[in-house]
């Protein structure tokens, strides 16, 4: 039947339309160019950083943050759990990996939170924006994310960038998304109030809509930084370093051990980074 | 009310359909279909229909009406957080209609405030710094605001709870909060949307008594928006029924108790309390008094049986309240040919003045066979308040035997 029907159709060369499209692209060489030194003088920026940092310290200032956003209702077994787990990340020599991941991480998850919340803004402002925005969006997320990789290596080259790329295509969903809901669900009144008292667009904005959908962009925040995370297995294949490449050798070489322990690091990785940025979703009281 | 009444807004055939074909629906609203007709022929909702009305310096105005009956609409028509369809609000003579957005922030700003049904508070701001809101976004320096922040919650009531945030406080505490925020504006017009419907009744009465005594201090005019008519009778200067998108009666709570214009009105009215409403004043009748400085025993007898009363008032030259006398006293003195009516006055008279609400005499009257002299602050006698009147009154009869 199928082919009664569609045989007289000739199958479309969308794949090549894709291939001519990407070649087109290739050729603003310079436009690529500065982006790739400009997101890997980000990334550089802050393996330095970490590269800088002593690790007894570095594990000092991870306690010191939990203790601070904490600071209302202590989590001790939070900290315990920092503690061991990132004594055994060192012990496993696994350090410099894990601070190249947690680079990958940060990097792909600031650029997804500046070009997401703006984003979200303008999709809970405007209906049109919205209506374009959400298919797109669910495009980005449903993709396959190892597709983004062929691009991405072909526009930046490999390394770290091509990497960080494809994880803020892939991560940065959730927090344009969320941005919205949360502005979207501000109470009718609340805005109401802000209108009445003759706050301008962006005094209603930054004083109201946005504290008030504070937690819900956090969580966004929180989702984007998680999908970025797991994207650096993958980031791996095109020469991203840190724990993923770990992994990806490991899957080569069939060796289960160092796969799980590079993992193990991974999951450490991830469930700090998680409650951290849960312990800043929730409000915070002054007194 | 007062005698030089300015008008402070004035709203011209304010008119908002909500949905699509509006000029359809308009057509049809001029046509004299209703509300529900115009939903069914083209979807789009009358909101409110042609509304017209002054409001004055320094009055209360009660827009009342159930639900659905477009009050709330037409309250944020006045300062346009809904866009109008058609139609004018004048300002202090100021067109609304015709500004731009900067003028109209201005206004908004300076000219009128808004508080909330449900409070409108910003959670994730302290008591105080949600009482700063207004100021703060018109770039007031902090000292500045944090005093007239505060000035303003101790207007209404709310010390000590500076740095709270709102969900830490009762719901009458929150709206004196919100109260406060859109006094620390200091606008000359108050919009209160259904400001005390989501408080208990025992803080709503609370916070009427509040707003009346702010406002005999402050002179704001105020725009009050309920759903409660025993509350739009307690706090109103005047008041504007709404009924189905169109303004139905506007005036004063007695014209609306004694004169409703249509049978809505008056289905609404029965349901009154209205022993809280009606005072001394309105259901005292004309006494039988005697005036001391003309009248002896005689005459006084002569006039109680001509009126067929067994008590008179006696009051002097001034119609000052002296006392009671009774028939029988009368009598005796006229048997021993007394000329002198001074000695048989009891001077204890229960008396009340005119403003008093009949609700709060109700026991006195019921347990006292002497009817309540009304007099006013110079003691002199108004009125009486006879047992049969109050009945009446309450029963929705006007009480119609004094001018």
């Amino acid at each position: 039947m199928n082919s009664l029907i569609l045989g007289s159709i000739p199958e479309l060369p969308l794949a090549h339309w894709i291939d001519n499209f990407v070649n087109w692209l290739v050729q603003f060489t310079g436009f690529f160019n500065a982006i790739t030194n400009f997101i890997g003088s980000i990334n550089n920026a802050f393996q330095w950083v970490f590269d800088l940092i002593p690790i007894w310290l570095f594990i000092v200032l991870v306690l010191a943050l939990t203790y601070y956003v904490n600071r209302d209702k202590q989590n001790w077994g939070l900290l315990i759990f920092e503690f061991l787990g990132l004594l055994l990340i060192w012990n496993l020599n696994y350090w410099r990996d894990m601070t190249q991941t947690l680079t990958l991480v940060l990097t792909s998850s600031l650029i997804a939170l500046v070009i997401g919340i703006p984003l979200g803004i303008l999709m809970a402002k405007s209906h049109v924006a919205e209506v374009i925005l959400k298919p797109v969006l669910d495009f980005m997320q449903t993709m396959p994310a190892f597709v983004y990789l062929i691009p991405a290596v072909a526009l930046f080259g490999i390394g770290m960038v091509p990497g960080i790329v494809a994880s803020v295509i892939f991560a940065m969903p959730p927090t344009v998304r969320m941005t919205n809901m949360g502005i979207r669900e501000v109470p009718d009144e609340l805005i109401e109030a802000a209108d009445s008292f003759g706050s301008t667009e962006w005094q209603k904005l930054f004083k109201v809509e946005l504290p008030i959908a504070k937690s819900s962009l956090m969580a966004g925040v929180n989702q984007s930084m998680m999908l970025s995370l797991s994207m650096v297995v993958i980031a791996s294949m095109i020469g991203a370093m840190g724990l993923g490449t770990k992994v990806y050798f490991a899957v080569g070489r069939n060796d289960a051990g160092n796969g799980f322990s590079a993992g193990l690091a991974i999951v450490i990785l991830a469930i700090i980074l998680d409650r951290l940025t849960q312990s800043l979703t929730r409000t915070r009281r002054k007194n | 009310m007062s005698t030089n009444k300015s008008t402070k807004v004035e709203v011209k055939n304010l008119t908002k359909i909500f949905g699509k074909r509006i000029n359809k629906a308009k057509e049809l609203s001029r046509q004299g279909k209703d509300k529900s007709e115009i939903l069914k022929e083209t979807g789009a909702t009358l909101g409110v229909d042609r509304a017209d009305f002054k409001i004055y310096d320094g009055e209360i105005f009660v827009i009342m009406g159930l639900s659905g009956s477009g009050k709330s609409t037409l309250v944020r028509m006045i300062n346009r957080l809904i866009e109008p369809t058609e139609g004018e609000i004048l300002i202090d003579g100021e067109n609304l209609m015709k500004m731009d957005k900067k003028k109209l922030r201005e206004v908004r700003r300076k000219k009128m405030s808004m508080v909330f049904q449900n409070f409108g508070l910003l959670p994730n701001r302290t008591i105080l710094e949600n009482a700063e809101y207004g100021l703060e976004i018109q770039g007031v320096d902090k000292d500045t605001r944090e005093k007239k922040a505060k000035d303003a919650l101790e207007t209404v009531g709310i010390t000590g709870y500076n740095d709270e945030y709102p969900d830490q406080l009762s719901g009458g505490m929150q709206q004196r909060v919100g109260l406060a925020r859109a006094l620390a504006n200091d606008p000359e017009i108050l919009l209160m949307d259904e400001a005390f419907s989501a408080l208990d009744p025992l803080n709503r009465t609370d916070m009427q008594d509040q707003l009346l005594d702010i406002q005999e201090r402050l002179h704001k005019t105020i725009i009050f928006i309920s759903h409660d008519l025993n509350e739009a009778l307690k706090i109103g200067d005047r008041i504007m029924i709404m009924k189905d998108a169109k303004v139905i009666q506007t005036g004063t709570p007695e014209d609306i108790l004694t004169h409703p214009a249509n049978e809505y009105v008056e289905e609404f009215i029965e349901n009154v309390d209205r022993s809280k409403v009606l005072t001394a004043g309105n259901v005292m009748i004309r006494p039988m008094t005697i005036n001391i400085e003309k009248a002896g025993p005689r005459l006084t007898l002569k006039m109680m049986k001509a009126n067929e009363v067994s008590t008179a008032y006696i009051v002097n030259n001034e119609r000052k309240l002296l006392g009671v006398v009774d028939a029988n006293d009368v009598i005796k003195l006229v048997r021993e040919k007394k000329g002198d009516i001074t000695p048989i006055i009891q001077t204890k008279v229960p008396t009340t003045a005119e403003d008093t609400p009949i609700s709060d005499l109700m026991d006195d009257i019921s347990q006292t066979g002497i009817p309540f002299a009304v007099i006013n602050d110079k003691k002199q006698l108004r009125g009486i308040i006879v047992r049969g009147a109050v009945l009446g009154a309450l029963a929705g009869n006007e009480v119609s035997d004094f001018e």
